[in-house]
């Protein structure tokens, strides 16, 4: 699997645990370019949360950021422990897909706005649980048509809020 | 929000450093690049590649006017969000006839709906608001084709223009409508503002994945983006119209604002300025969405109307066009 794909995947898998219209919407190339602070303010605390590490960083997309530290661990920066299931799957995804290549790594996901770090391991359940996310969004994104737009919290700050209700 | 700018005077763009400047033989004023959406152009300007590719960086639309203020073309930077699957997608309810049709359709009774809302106020025009009733409500379910929804198109909208000399000044008065060239100033004003309907609409457009070549009422071969053409027959009455309306009542557009040398078939360019500042001013106007529970303006309105065709594409939800509520 390429980068790309790799990015691409991560954000699926944090997408299904979000949205799962979210998830078809973005895996047919639906997407806007969100000009909100929100991906502003992820972009700045990135910038200065951590300046001295030493981090070979990939970034996901604007909101998603993985790291591959030098000390071995991937790690996430997210702006708030809010979609904590997402993003712990997410971080695993990367851990399984790094296991994959041979490479056995920790996660970790900080949340430097509320000054607080998670250490993942992935374990076998979490293995599984990946698999099954995988297989999940293969069927979410071979629909037709995308899953009904259901309004949750999380949409006021969606970058689809218009586009689902307006 | 992000901005438009509106150039009608003469001079450079310039790129210098990380700059973008807009100068001319008097001034030399710093362009907030990063908060511009499209540049519109109506005055002799300047540009090479070095502030082209500068301005394509930041998804930057241009377009351009020519001398008349008549429309002649935009630039548009390398797309972004493209969607094979929505493009597919659009281009089935093109190749489907009674897909086709309804889109069609939806476009049209969306600007019907709108010319009788701009009628529907004025005592003078009462008359020919039930004329348009009448014809509108005979015709539209017998539409099978395009060309039959185009006629009866075309026979409110004649009902509806000759209406305005009822309403507007004197000086105003209009024969019938011409597009292409205008022989009058009320033709000219039309012909304006729908231009800059037309180039806005096309930039919303170009924010989604539509693919602005694939149209449904207008033929695909009429005008390049002609998608643009359809969107902009509901906001041509909701918007220009209006415009045009407020200004000539308000006088503050009146024939000394037309070249007279051209036999007032053009704006002048202090009448241009005038138009396309209240027309910037209708187009950042903000009313309340119901469903959105936020106030969207004009402009974030035509957006929302290109994500519904998404919606429908993708056969999330059938489409429904605006009508104006408020
Ligand atoms: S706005 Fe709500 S329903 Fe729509 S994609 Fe975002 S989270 Fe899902």
């Amino acid at each position: 699997m390429e980068l790309q794909d790799l990015k691409f995947q991560g954000i699926k898998i944090n997408y299904l645990y979000v949205c799962k219209r979210k998830l078809w919407l973005f895996s047919k190339n639906i997407t806007f370019e969100n000009q909100s602070d929100k991906v502003l303010l992820g972009k700045v605390l990135h910038e200065y949360s951590y300046p001295k590490e030493d981090a070979k960083e990939v970034l996901i997309d604007n909101l998603i950021m993985i790291d591959i530290l030098s000390d071995g661990a991937v790690r996430e920066v997210k702006y708030s422990s809010r979609m904590k299931e997402a993003d712990i799957m997410q971080v695993m995804y990367y851990l399984y897909y790094l296991k994959q290549k041979g490479i056995e790594k920790q996660g970790i996901i900080n949340y430097p706005k509320e000054r607080r770090k998670e250490i993942l391991e992935l374990t076998p359940e979490y293995e599984q649980k990946v698999k099954q996310a995988l297989s999940e969004i293969e069927k979410i994104t071979s629909q037709v048509t995308p899953p009904p737009a259901t309004k949750q919290k999380i949409c006021k700050s969606c970058a689809y809020f218009e586009f689902c209700w307006g | 929000m992000q901005k438009t700018l509106y150039i009608t005077s003469n001079g450079r763009l310039r790129r210098k450093d990380n700059t973008l400047y807009f100068e001319t033989e008097t001034e030399k004023r710093s362009i907030d690049i990063e908060n511009i959406e499209q540049i519109h152009i109506f005055g002799e300007v300047d540009l090479n590649t070095k502030a082209l590719n500068y301005i394509s960086q930041y998804g930057i639309i241009l377009h351009f006017y020519n001398y008349y203020g008549f429309y002649a073309g935009s630039f548009m930077p390398r797309k972004k969000n493209v969607s094979g699957d929505v493009v597919v997608r659009q281009a089935l309810h093109y190749l489907d006839r009674e897909k086709r049709i309804f889109l069609a359709y939806c476009f049209v009774e969306s600007a019907v709906y709108h010319m009788m809302r701009n009628l529907r106020e004025r005592k003078e025009a009462e008359a020919f608001l039930n004329a348009i009733e009448d014809e509108w409500e005979n015709g539209r379910f017998n539409i099978s084709s395009i060309s039959e929804l185009m006629g009866l198109e075309g026979r409110v909208r004649n009902i509806y223009y000759s209406s305005f000399n009822q309403f507007l000044p004197e000086d105003f008065y209009m024969e019938k409508r011409e597009k292409r060239p205008p022989t009058n100033p009320i033709n000219a004003l039309i012909s304006f503002g729908n231009s800059l309907i037309y180039s806005t609409v096309l930039t919303e457009i170009y924010h989604t994945q539509l693919d602005p070549s694939i149209s449904f009422l207008h033929e695909p071969s009429e005008k390049r983006f002609s998608l643009s053409l359809d969107i902009s027959e509901i906001f041509k009455p909701l918007v220009v119209d209006s415009v045009i309306f407020k200004l000539l009542n308000n006088r503050q557009i009146t024939l000394e604002h037309f070249d007279e040398d051209l036999n007032y078939c053009y704006l002048n360019q202090e009448g241009r300025r005038i138009f396309i500042n209240e027309l910037r001013n209708k187009l950042e106007t903000t009313v309340r969405h119901r469903q959105l529970n936020r106030n969207v303006s004009y402009k974030g309105y035509i957006r929302l109307e290109c994500y519904k065709l998404i919606k429908h594409f993708i056969g999330d939800q059938v489409y429904s066009p605006l009508k104006a509520w408020w």
